[in-house]
């Protein structure tokens, strides 16, 4: 781990690594796209509705992925005090906003035919998902509104590694109380409980979803530590008038 | 270490007392918000009597996140959470008993002014002891919990939006669990087990929010 968490070297990788990374997006959400809107059958309950799920499920899972991954690289940075590992969990943070809210979005698409209604305030796993959101632009304002760089990323460290107690009450919102969303039905004891011929078409997606938050996630990065290089030359250039 | 601790809370309920100030305009602001909702809502007595415990959560909330930015703000101000930073005892526990300075002088008496305050909008009378006892309980995880946005915005000159947005989100279980506890028709088994589970957040806020505070805090000091 510690050896790729040179920027430098991190940057040299990321380079060779990044054309391969979009190739393979594009291949996966053109593959997944198909078998979600073209081949898999139709739900025999819900008709044709039940697609909007290749897109829906996916965000959310990378909703709360990258949340995970925030409280991770603010955990390697606490400890370790590594600038990367902060300015890792900064990228992260827009991206997995905007996941969270495709989920919230695409869900609310989904539950107006199926359930009835865009949005329903007593149920734990939306109102949780909705907090969510909120932890990651109150995670995104301690950046913005602190100015010094290394303060910001010591408070924002903290206010992450608070909000990861949020991401275990979105995971078993369904399991602990009663809710119109349905439990887990991917991973779970005994196996999925989803149909072979939708399961692949799904999976494919995530993957898909995954290796594209990878590959803004990666672009992302590189833009941060040009911006902080920047930054330092700036600097230089102050001190030497 | 406790004695310490404890002439800690004595100073900051000293301070607050002879300064006045926060307790009263939290308490203006739940006021004029009990007084305000049925002139705004109309006089449906069985309107408002469903909608009370609901308001009344809301406006205990909103009051102590009134107070939340300046928890540390003076003391981080004029230098004295410098010399507790430096002093025999651990951060962590300085945080604790800042934020349960907060709760004694603060929550602590709204959440036991607001339900007689319901009776403005006609609660029910047999609502009143589980509304005390789901806002005392709750009371102490607000006040803990503004601590932790208090902390992140110590050193920031407009702290107030930002410590707004950190917080709600972590009041929200509160609120939810608070209100469930409270409106008695909850299902067979009554208001009983959204209680224990407010109970819990409070426990787990004791636990998180002065370690959050404290590292938070160092980050302005350094």
């Amino acid at each position: 781990m510690q050896q790729f968490a040179n920027p430098a070297r991190f940057l040299k990788i990321a380079n060779i690594l990044l054309p391969y990374i979009w190739a393979i997006t594009a291949i996966l959400f053109a593959v997944g796209l198909y078998g979600a809107l073209v081949t898999t059958p139709p739900d025999y309950q819900q008709g044709e509705t039940v697609r909007i799920m290749y897109v829906h499920v996916p965000a959310a899972w990378l909703g709360l992925f990258v949340y995970c991954l925030m409280g991770f690289f603010s955990a390697v940075a606490f400890i370790y005090r590594h600038p990367l590992a902060d300015a890792a969990a900064k990228t992260a943070a827009p991206l997995g906003a905007v996941f969270c809210f495709l989920a919230l979005v695409t869900g609310s698409f989904w539950g107006k035919p199926m359930w009835g209604t865009w949005w329903a305030w007593g149920d734990a796993r939306l109102t949780s998902m909705f907090i969510l959101l909120l932890f990651y632009l109150g995670y995104m304002a301690v950046w913005n509104s602190i100015d010094e760089p290394t303060r910001a990323a010591a408070i924002a460290r903290i206010v992450a590694l608070v909000g990861v107690v949020n991401v275990f009450v979105v995971k078993f919102s369904v399991n602990w109380w009663n809710s119109l969303h349905q439990g887990p039905s991917v991973i779970k004891m005994g196996g999925p409980a989803i149909d072979k011929s939708m399961l692949w078409a799904l999976l494919t997606m995530a993957v898909a979803y995954t290796m594209l938050f990878l590959a803004l996630h990666l672009v992302s990065l590189r833009s941060e530590i040009a911006s902080r290089k920047l930054r330092q030359a700036r600097l230089v250039e102050i001190g030497n008038r | 270490m406790l004695q310490q601790a404890l002439a800690l809370i004595a100073r900051d309920i000293a301070l607050a007392r002879r300064q006045g100030g926060g307790l009263g305009a939290a308490f203006g602001f739940i006021l004029s918000v009990m007084v305000l909702i049925p002139l705004a809502i109309g006089p449906d007595q069985i309107l408002l009597s469903k909608l009370a415990p609901g308001m009344m959560w809301l406006a205990l909330l909103l009051s102590v996140l009134l107070t939340a930015d300046r928890m540390f703000q003076q003391d981080f101000e004029d230098g004295s959470l410098d010399v507790m930073a430096m002093g025999k005892l651990p951060f962590e526990v300085v945080t604790l008993a800042k934020a349960l300075a907060h709760w004694i002088t603060v929550s602590l008496p709204l959440a036991i002014i607001t339900p007689p305050l319901g009776l403005l909008m006609s609660l029910d009378v047999s609502q009143l002891p589980i509304l005390f006892v789901s806002m005392i309980a709750g009371s102490l995880a607000l006040s803990l919990l503004a601590a932790i946005g208090g902390a992140v915005t110590a050193g920031l000159r407009r702290g107030g939006l930002l410590v707004s947005l950190l917080v709600l989100p972590l009041y929200v279980p509160v609120l939810i669990f608070g209100v469930a506890a409270s409106s008695a028709n909850m299902g067979p088994s009554g208001s009983t087990p959204a209680l224990i589970v407010l109970c819990a957040i409070t426990l787990m806020s004791l636990v998180i929010s002065p370690w959050a505070c404290a590292a938070a805090l160092k980050a302005y000091l350094r």
